[in-house]
């Protein structure tokens, strides 16, 4: 169950803020791990927009998730600069240790494709629960992931 | 005390400055750390630097084990080692850079507005501050300075137009959702000198009478909300944003709106539409945002390095920006060496260097020691270019008429293992993962192009790409189509036997 009053609060914080939707979204997916389906009435009510208006901004936007994320999550940028070094190997060297696609999860791991992290001159990069580590390799994506998961 | 400098950018961060900034603490009591901004070489990164009384001493690639070897040889007296680079002014790579832009980036630690204003900061504001909103403008334009976004749009203009628009409220909004592929400058200028963007925008507040600005950051850049939410409360407690701007009765301030992974919201109305906290959807135009922007109101919407370039075009005058480039281009751009490069990282200079000038004398060539295949220019809308026009100058109308883009100045090099098919097919992917679904040819012909190409079916591909170029409402879809393009011309034989 979620913590309607932890909702409240949440949310709360951002009846003010003129066209503040995106970052309420932010803060209760930072509270929650994801957009709980409970909270999209409430946030309707906080800035006068329908239900379906926020289920329109949520799904537009790559970064809300509607369900729970693995414990661990990798993110693997998929653009050019990191293709040039070799990303599409080192992604499908991931996919198989995860054993799961781009953009799934289980309870360990959630595996998510990113469009830039702006670390194009150390090409590739990856991302582990926040934490970037540029020139990822086959060779020590192991390690980085041992160490980000300990963390 | 021995002042040691240790980086934190991202890029230094994710090569271990964090790590490297705890061993050299471990080791030695009687230094004083700085962490300051990157010089954008990033291929030396991280760059730790020992101020000596002849200069800083420059000292990379520093993993941290390489620490107790550092100490071992003196390195804080500035002593040699294998990875001493001499005086960091002196590095070739940085020395040979038109810094303008980017002058404090590396040298001061980003947020102690001490060392701002020790380096020239605010002394372009504080002589807007003496010049009515009309003067300001006639300086930018006489800078000939263009948005630095990619559109290339005259700043003085865009300007000019908010100003003689009247509204009980106006806005400036800054774009700093880099989204391109093979770009990082923005994210430097915010994580090196946040108050050059902050001056940058107030300057443009009081030269248009806007008392509100936004900055819209992208969510990948999680240092960068940090540092400009930590600078902007310092600038606010020295009463350079707020109500009454240094005594001058002037109010502005300032606030960072984070994005959610969109790249079409970088486009000036999707970014508009998110900051509103609604879909990223790309608005038709006219009206301009100028006349009918942000909550209904005029906005100056402007790239992160347009409005970091005010301060020095205030603080030493349009002329001499103007000075610089060639052609209708002026000033400085700063490019972004990525990819399969050998020394990668930020270069500020004039315009009119040329691509082999960039790749092969900055960059050194590739990091595979591999041919050079294809270089992309300017983002993912951005044309793949051969060998064979590496003498292109980098300047707005050269790269037009060659049917490229210069763009936010992303530069990526493939080396010859690169397939084009893949890039073409990628760039059509892009697209119908990205489009906003508004118009029809970005939304269907994105991932009709994608099956065109891996059908063999190059005809109607570029029929298609037609269609996309004159039709699409904005320059996702309309742009698509050049990478596409060039990838098919340049290098047909890739496109065969599907």
């Amino acid at each position: 169950m979620i913590d309607l009053d932890k909702v409240n609060e949440v949310i709360g914080r951002y009846k003010k803020v003129e066209g503040g939707l995106l970052e309420c979204l932010h803060a209760v997916q930072h509270a929650f791990g994801y957009i709980p389906k409970e909270t999209l009435d409430l946030m309707a009510d906080c800035f006068n927009i329908s239900r379906a208006e926020v289920h329109g901004v949520i799904s537009y936007y790559h970064d809300f998730k509607t369900s729970p994320q693995g414990r661990t999550v990798v993110r693997i940028c998929q653009a050019e600069a990191c293709q040039a070094m070799g990303s599409r190997a080192l992604t499908d060297y991931v996919k198989d240790m995860l054993g799961l696609e781009m953009g799934a999860s289980d309870e360990n791991y959630s595996l998510e494709a990113v469009y830039c992290f702006g670390n194009c001159a150390l090409s590739p990069n990856l991302e582990i629960n926040g934490n970037l580590h540029a020139r990822a390799s086959k060779d020590n994506f192991e390690k980085l992931l041992k160490m980000g998961a300990s963390l | 005390m021995i002042n040691v400098y240790v980086p934190k950018d991202t890029a230094s961060i994710s090569m271990g400055a964090n790590e490297v900034a705890d061993a050299i603490a471990a080791l030695a009591e009687d230094i004083n750390i700085i962490r300051n901004g990157t010089w954008g070489m990033t291929y030396l990164e991280p760059l730790v630097e020992v101020e000596t009384a002849n200069g800083r001493i420059a000292y990379g690639p520093v993993r941290p084990e390489d620490v107790a070897g550092l100490f071992e040889a003196g390195f804080l007296r500035g002593a040699d080692h294998d990875l001493r680079h001499g005086l960091t002014s002196e590095i070739e790579y940085l020395k040979n850079q038109e810094r303008l832009t980017f002058a404090r980036c590396g040298l001061i630690d980003p947020l102690s507005i001490d060392d701002y204003i020790k380096n020239d900061g605010f002394s372009g504001l504080s002589k807007a501050l003496k010049l009515s909103g009309q003067e300001i403008i006639d300086d930018v334009t006489t800078s000939g300075l263009r948005g630095r976004g990619g559109a290339a749009f005259p700043t003085g203009i865009k300007w000019n137009t908010v100003l003689a628009t009247k509204a009980d409220q106006k806005y400036i909004c800054c774009n700093a959702d880099e989204g391109d592929s093979g770009t990082f400058s923005d994210r430097i200028l915010m994580e090196s000198d946040p108050f050059c963007l902050i001056e940058g925008m107030i300057i443009a507040g009081i030269a248009v009478e806007a008392t509100k600005g936004y900055i819209y950051l992208r969510s990948e850049y999680p240092l960068c909300k940090s540092v400009l939410n930590n600078a902007i409360i310092i600038a606010r407690q020295e009463k350079y944003l707020g109500d009454d701007i240094c005594g001058s009765g002037k109010s502005f301030d300032i606030e960072v709106r984070i994005g959610a992974g969109s790249y079409v919201c970088g486009e000036e109305t999707a970014m508009l539409e998110s900051l509103e906290g609604k879909r990223g959807m790309v608005r038709a135009k006219p009206p301009l945002p100028a006349h009918v922007g942000l909550f209904g109101k005029p906005t100056v919407i402007n790239n992160v390095l347009s409005l970091a370039s005010i301060p020095i075009i205030m603080s030493k005058g349009g002329e001499f920006y103007k000075d610089f480039g060639i052609g209708r281009s002026r000033g400085t751009i700063a490019f972004q060496l990525t990819g399969n490069i050998k020394c990668g990282g930020l270069v500020e200079k004039a315009f009119g260097i040329t691509l082999g000038e960039l790749i092969n004398g900055f960059g050194g060539g590739t990091y595979s020691d591999k041919a050079i295949k294809a270089v992309q220019v300017g983002g993912p809308l951005g044309a793949y270019i051969a060998e064979d026009n590496f003498n292109l100058p980098l300047d707005y109308e050269a790269f037009s008429e060659a049917g490229a883009v210069l763009g936010h100045g992303g530069i990526v090099v493939f080396d010859e293992t690169a397939n084009m098919k893949d890039q073409a097919i990628f760039a059509f992917e892009f697209c119908a993962i990205e489009s906003c679904g508004k118009c029809t040819p970005c939304r269907i012909g994105s991932t009709r192009g994608v099956e065109l190409i891996k059908a063999g079916n190059l005809e109607l591909t570029k029929e298609l790409c037609e269609l996309m170029d004159t039709s699409s409402l904005c320059a996702m879809g309309g742009m698509t189509p050049i990478p596409v393009k060039s990838a098919m011309k340049n290098w047909p034989q890739d496109f065969k036997d599907v």
